[in-house]
This record gives structure tokens, sequence and C-alpha cells, in this order.
């Protein structure tokens, strides 16, 4: 059942020209830092030639760009997200899935995943662009791998959260208006926490992601995406549930 | 249609009530429905038609009452009630994006059709909406009638045992409608099935038994022939071309009220069980009143809740 909704999630998305739109955009925008960055380890080779242990294409190439994907995915993401549920419920299609027998954890997490897929997409088009260096260099796969996941469990965050803005309203542009504020609070928040052991930066995204960036896979990092993800599952869950449920 | 199928109670609603805020949209409404039945639920717009329905198929929660279908609780078991309902709500839930033949395969698969008997299900779908042809059309393309053709496919994809329309013929044009209307009677002799409207004769056109709605509550329930009989009131219009004095009339009729509607049309009003066409007849040929109409005058729907609601406030004044 869940396959069906995913299915159908994918195909609006790829028979809508949104899709397609936030992959050129980001493909173009990726590829001219990729292009820029390649540029600057040329000319700084030779001297990098002579320091002992210097950073490597890897680290002057693909972690950059997963950085910039990073704030690039956090602008387009409500984009993906506003339509899930706010924008059934303004075509009335919601409807549909509601009168069918599919229960809510099913419709939330069947469009959970075909978002998720989507990025993965995007994800994947990154790692080939990275790829492309083996043509003239090495590569640290170690760094690519963490940097990947890192950019699919924030993606995927962005996600659940963008998921649960767009169960509370009708209006797609709230709902992505109020999604980009929850990611932009969530990114910001260490700014906020001046002091380094201020509780602000548990729950800053960018804190968690830069320990992906620089290649370490921490098990706190980890724990926070999944608990983060999974909390606004539930919650979109249960704000799906109060429509059907006695209060 | 055998006696133990006629006698299966598809539908049970007991005391439902929803209320938004302070304003309570239904209330107390209670329903039954067997199979093999259709049930018509009339209202004027505002009546809490469709707050009722969102409450039978799920969509809505209500603030009080019970709803089982097919002895399957609604809200303990959404997902297994839900299977033995089709829905269509008052604007279809159509994708527009998607083509005829691609949104009935998303309804069924989501309706659990198994995947050997998706095809068949989708083609008998169309041939009974009459959408045999329009398979690759694009929903967004298609005509208001066409695409109300394809919410209802979609509510009897998968031959639910009770078949829920909001206002189904709603922006049809008359050949539509009768269409429609067929196809209603049709899947009425093995589902149940109601359906929601503010025009009268279409109840009585189509449906075996009815509940008129008014302001939340149920005001009418029963069948056809009692609607009918209601609504007609035995009213008689009367036209004349030399009348006499209302007064005459009225002795004529039994002491019948009599209304002027203009100098030569006259509605009688009987008391009840009183039946005074004939005396009319034989009273106008004998005193050359010069009948030339004399039909008996049907109440609109306005009429019929103006007289269901004063009855009620007599009934609670008595």
């Amino acid at each position: 059942m869940i396959q069906t909704i995913v299915a159908k999630e994918l195909r609006a998305l790829f028979t809508s020209p949104l899709a397609w739109v936030i992959l050129a955009f980001l493909q173009i925008i990726l590829a001219w830092i990729f292009l820029t960055r390649v540029d600057y380890f040329l000319t700084i080779q030779p001297q990098l030639a002579r320091v002992p242990n210097a950073p490597g294409l890897s680290e002057i190439v693909v972690v950059p760009m997963f950085g910039i994907a990073s704030i690039v995915l956090l602008m387009s993401v409500p984009l993906l997200t506003m339509r899930l549920i706010a924008e059934e419920r303004r075509n009335r299609t919601m409807t549909m899935l509601m009168s069918a027998p599919v229960s809510m954890t099913q419709i939330v997490l069947g469009k959970f995943l075909a978002t998720a897929i989507f990025l993965a997409i995007v994800g994947g088009l990154i790692s080939l662009m990275a790829l492309s260096l083996l043509m003239g260099g090495k590569l640290d796969y170690g760094l690519l791998g963490a940097n990947l996941l890192g950019l699919l469990l924030l993606t995927s965050s962005f996600a659940a959260i963008g998921l649960f803005v767009s169960c509370l309203t009708t209006h797609p542009v709230v709902a992505a208006i109020g999604a980009l504020g929850a990611f932009l609070v969530l990114w910001l928040i260490n700014i906020a926490a001046s002091d380094p052991g201020s509780p602000g930066h548990l729950f800053s995204l960018l804190k968690h992601f830069e320990g992906f960036m620089n290649g370490t896979i921490g098990l706190s990092d980890l724990i926070y995406f999944a608990v983060l993800g999974a909390v606004f599952l539930v919650l979109s869950i249960r704000r799906l549930d109060a429509d059907r449920l006695r209060a | 249609m055998t006696n133990t199928a006629s006698s299966e109670l598809t539908v049970s609603a007991r005391a439902l009530s929803r209320s938004y805020g302070s304003n309570r949209a239904v209330r107390e409404v209670s329903l039954q429905l067997m199979r093999g039945e259709v049930l018509g639920l009339l209202g004027p717009n505002g009546a809490g038609k469709t707050t009722t329905m969102q409450m039978l198929t799920g969509n809505l929660a209500p603030s009080s009452g019970e709803v089982d279908i097919c002895g399957i609780d609604l809200i303990d078991q959404p997902t297994r009630a839900k299977s033995r309902i089709g829905y269509l709500p008052e604007i279809p839930p159509l994708y527009r994006e998607l083509k005829v033949d691609e949104y009935l395969n998303l309804a069924a698969r989501l309706h659990k059709v198994k995947k050997n008997a998706l095809k068949k299900a989708i083609e008998r779908a169309k041939s009974r909406c009459g959408l045999a042809d329009m398979g690759s059309r694009l929903i967004g393309a298609l005509s208001k009638g066409y695409q109300q053709r394809v919410g209802i496919a979609q509510a009897i994809i998968h031959e639910p045992d009770v078949i829920i329309l909001d206002e189904p013929t709603i922006g049809l044009d008359p050949n539509q409608i009768r269409e429609i209307r067929i196809l209603i009677r049709d899947l009425g002799r093995d589902h149940s099935l109601i359906l929601s409207t503010h025009i009268l004769p279409e109840v009585e056109a189509v449906c075996d038994r009815v509940q008129i709605l008014h302001r939340g509550e149920v005001v009418f329930n029963d069948s056809i022939a009692a609607l009918k009989q209601f609504r007609g009131g035995q009213t008689l219009q009367l036209g004349l071309r030399t009348p006499p004095p209302t007064e005459e009339i009225s002795r004529i009729a039994g002491g019948a009220s009599v209304d002027a509607v203009n100098a030569n049309l006259f509605r009688v009003h009987p008391s009840s069980g009183a039946d005074p066409t004939e005396d009319l007849v034989r009273a106008s040929v004998e005193r050359g009143w010069g009948l030339f109409q004399l039909q008996p005058a049907q109440a609109s729907l306005e009429e019929v809740f103006v007289q269901l609601t004063h009855r009620e406030e007599e009934e609670v004044s008595a």
C-alpha cells in the first residue's frame, strides 16, 4: 500500500515541472561551484605539493560542493514538501486518500519516502559529479561517503519537518514559508548560542551536519537526525489522525 | 434480491453530532441502510448533508455518536470499514494531471483491488459510467460532466458494499442527469447507496427512502411514497374561467381553506383525509364555473420544509 502512495507521489512530482526545475537549477549551481573549485585546485596545486599532509582533491572540491548543496536544498525542499498535504487539501484530493482503506501512517510514510527518494536522486547526481574527478585524480571515498550520508540525513530531516508543516495548513505557500522558517531556525540556532557549552548546539542542524562534512560519522549525529525525522513523522501522523478521531 | 440480502444492515449511524465551535452543524442524526436500498439525504444548502456524509465515510470525526459499516466500527477499525465504502465528495477528488486510466488505476490500488483484477475493474467502472472511450484523456481537460463521471467511477471501482455520493448530478446537463440517475438506480440494486441532493424530484426519481435534514436535524425519515403523499398534501390547484366567490368553493370542498393565486386560479387545501376533487368537478359543471384546470399542486422543497418544521413546532407546543 505504501508503494502505491510512493509511486503516486513520484509520478506527481515528475509530471509537474517543479521537480525538473529544481534538479536543473541545482545541477547548474553545483556544476559552477564544481568548476570554480577545480580551477582553484589547479592554481594552488604547485604550492600544495610542497606542504606535507596537504588537503587533497576531495577536501578542496567535494566538501564545498556538498556544503553548497545543503544550503540550496534547504531552500528548495520547502517547495517539494509544501505540496504533500496542503495541496491535496486545497485540490480536495485528500478526501480520496482519507476515504480509502489506507492508514494515516501509510499516507505519511508514503509521502515522506517519495520525497526522500527524490532527494536521494539529487544526492546521487552530486556524487556522480564528484566521481567524475576520478578521470584525473584520486578521491577520498570515505570522505565522499560521509558527505553523501550527511546530506541524505539532513535533507530527510528537512522532508519530515516540511511534511509536518504541510499537514498544518491548506495553503501550499504558507507551508513552504513555514518550513523554510523552521529550517533556518534549526540551521542558525548555534549562532544565537554563543556559549560553546550552550544546549542550543544540541539542536543545531549545521553543527550536526559539520561532523559529516569533516568525514566523521558520529553516533550522536546519527541519533540526532533519526530522532528529528521520527518526531516530525509521528507528529504528522497524529495531525492527520486528529481530523478522523474524536477530540 | 433475496430476503436475506435485503435484510442485511450495511450502514448504521447512531446519534451522530458534529459541532464547529459553538455552531452545531449536525445534531443527533441517526441513519440505517439495508443492502439494495437507495437512501436520499435531502436538504437545503447548509443543512448538514455534507458533514453527515463526511462522518459516514471516516473523513470527519463525529463529536458524538457511532458509525458501523457492515458491522465494523468506523473509528476503531477505519481501514477495514473504509474498504467497504465508495465515496464521491461534493467536489470530485480528481488529480487533474493524470489520465482517466491512470487515475482509476490509482483509485483501484488504493482500494486494494487485486493486481490480476485491476484491468477488469477499471474496464467495468468505465463502461458503467460511460467513460469507455475516455481512458487516455487527461482528467484536467475533461468537461465537468465527464469529470463527475470519473468521480463516480472511482467510488465504485472496488465494488463497495456502500456507495455514498454527495450531490452526484450537480453541474450536469439534463441528458447527463438522466444517465447518472439510471446508473444510480442500477447500482442501487446490489449495493447500498446514499446520495445527497437539494433537488426534490431527483430523490423521487431514484430513492427508496428519504431523510430530510434541516438545520442539522432529521425532520423527515420515511419512504418515497410517504414523501409523495406528504408533499402532495392533497392540495389542489383549481382553474376557473368564471369563478364564484372563494367562500362558495370552500363550502363545496367541505370547509377547505382556499387561496386565490390570481383571478382564475385557486389553491384548495382540504382538511386532512378529505378528497373534494369529485365534488369540485361536479359543482363546476353544474354551475358553469368554466373549469379548465384541476391538478394536485405539488409542494416545492421549501414548502415541504415549512410544513415539516411547522409541524414540529406544533407538536412541541401541543
